[in-house]
């Protein structure tokens, strides 16, 4: 990991900007986006988990998940602070920006690790808060520090970090995690690759700037749309599975034939555009984040009003 | 012995009011996570707690 592009250490700045960070920043480096779909689809993972669990105790464990995800936010804007101050999309965050030593968000961040791992144990149960632990050690350790920077499926394996918290929620709830509960971990692992293939297409100048190995990157356009659209089929197939599983009910399975038809219909465009026109993956990017919250909530909208389960 | 933190100027007005937020920031903080542990130990105290 190089320094060199990053501005210095705000604390070695005399006279400047070492004391001006103020909670926002310490909120940014918990990534709030990406916290907010780890709250939905572990809040989903507890609705859709057989048994019942007390509101407050739910509220509490939904919390932990939420600040464990966004300590693993923090210790990877820790490791990634030089890849961040290269790209035009992530250098205005807190430490390339100058506002947070790197070592300040590193302890940050453990700290918050240990704090919500234990917090999820004493709210609901070990194995909820075992795979909280688990979902952080993959994103900063085996994403963050080995696969982001040293391989194009670094955001396929990698993915399962951000597949797991429907598993964690389910397990929070039910102090099990049956293979329903990992059915809703392979549809958001089947839809990251093709989630940020589609971002990396636009972005690929970011991405060689930084010296991220992204699929564009490493093996061009051509192959990174093959791939999206097989991808986006195998998605297609596997969101419609929680129906055939029994876990969803034919609300569900409408809506998520049609997403998915939308889906591979944008992928289609993708694979069929001309080199250097983004024009279907930016499309495909924006809704690939609806498709998996249309599922998701769809889930949801069926077990909270008993229409399913 | 640990080296005492010495800036090498004072702070500027802005400075000292975003350390005050920080410090009002991590207080709430404190009290919210006390708070909550307190809670879900009291729920899980009245879960065990026999029937009748």
């Amino acid at each position: 990991m190089s320094d060199a592009a990053m501005k210095p250490e705000p604390y070695t700045l005399a006279g400047q900007t070492y004391a001006l960070a103020g909670p926002e920043d310490y909120f940014a480096l918990l990534k709030p986006r990406v916290m907010s779909l780890v709250i939905f689809t572990a809040f989903v993972g507890m609705v859709v988990a057989p048994g019942a669990i007390n509101p407050l105790l739910a509220v509490v464990s939904l919390l932990a998940i939420a600040v464990g995800a966004g300590a693993s936010g923090a210790l990877n804007m820790w490791w990634d602070a030089d890849i961040d101050a290269v790209m035009k999309r992530t250098e205005a965050r807190p430490i390339p920006a100058g506002r947070i030593p790197r070592a300040e968000a590193a302890a940050f961040g453990g700290f918050l690790s240990v704090l919500s791992v234990a917090l999820l144990a004493l709210a609901s149960n070990y194995l909820a808060a075992g795979l909280l632990a688990f979902t952080i050690f993959f994103y900063v350790v085996i994403y963050s520090m080995w696969l982001k920077r040293s391989t194009p499926q670094n955001i396929v394996i990698g993915g399962a970090a951000g597949a797991l918290p429907p598993v964690v929620g389910w397990a929070a709830a039910s102090g099990t995690a049956p293979l329903d509960a990992w059915v809703l971990f392979a549809v958001i692992f089947l839809w990251t690759p093709p989630h940020f293939w589609a971002l990396a297409l636009y972005k690929r100048g970011d991405y060689e700037r930084a010296g991220v190995p992204m699929m564009p990157v490493v093996k061009g356009e051509a192959s990174t749309r093959k791939q999206i659209f097989a991808y986006a089929l195998i998605l297609a197939a596997t969101g419609v599975s929680p129906f055939l599983i029994g876990m969803a009910g034919f609300l569900y399975l409408a809506v998520s034939a049609l997403l998915g038809a939308g889906f591979v219909g944008l992928s289609w465009a993708v694979l069929n555009a001309a080199e250097g026109d983004y024009t279907s993956s930016k499309r495909l990017f924006g809704f690939s984040i609806l498709y998996l919250f249309g599922l998701f909530a769809t889930l949801l909208i069926e077990h909270l009003a008993g229409l399913h389960g | 012995m640990a080296e005492e933190f010495e800036p090498e100027r004072p702070l500027t007005p802005e400075e000292l009011k975003q350390r005050k937020r920080r410090n009002v920031a991590i207080g709430l903080s404190l009290g919210a996570f006390v708070l909550i542990v307190f809670i879900v130990t009291m729920l899980k105290l009245a879960g065990n707690a026999p029937q009748g």
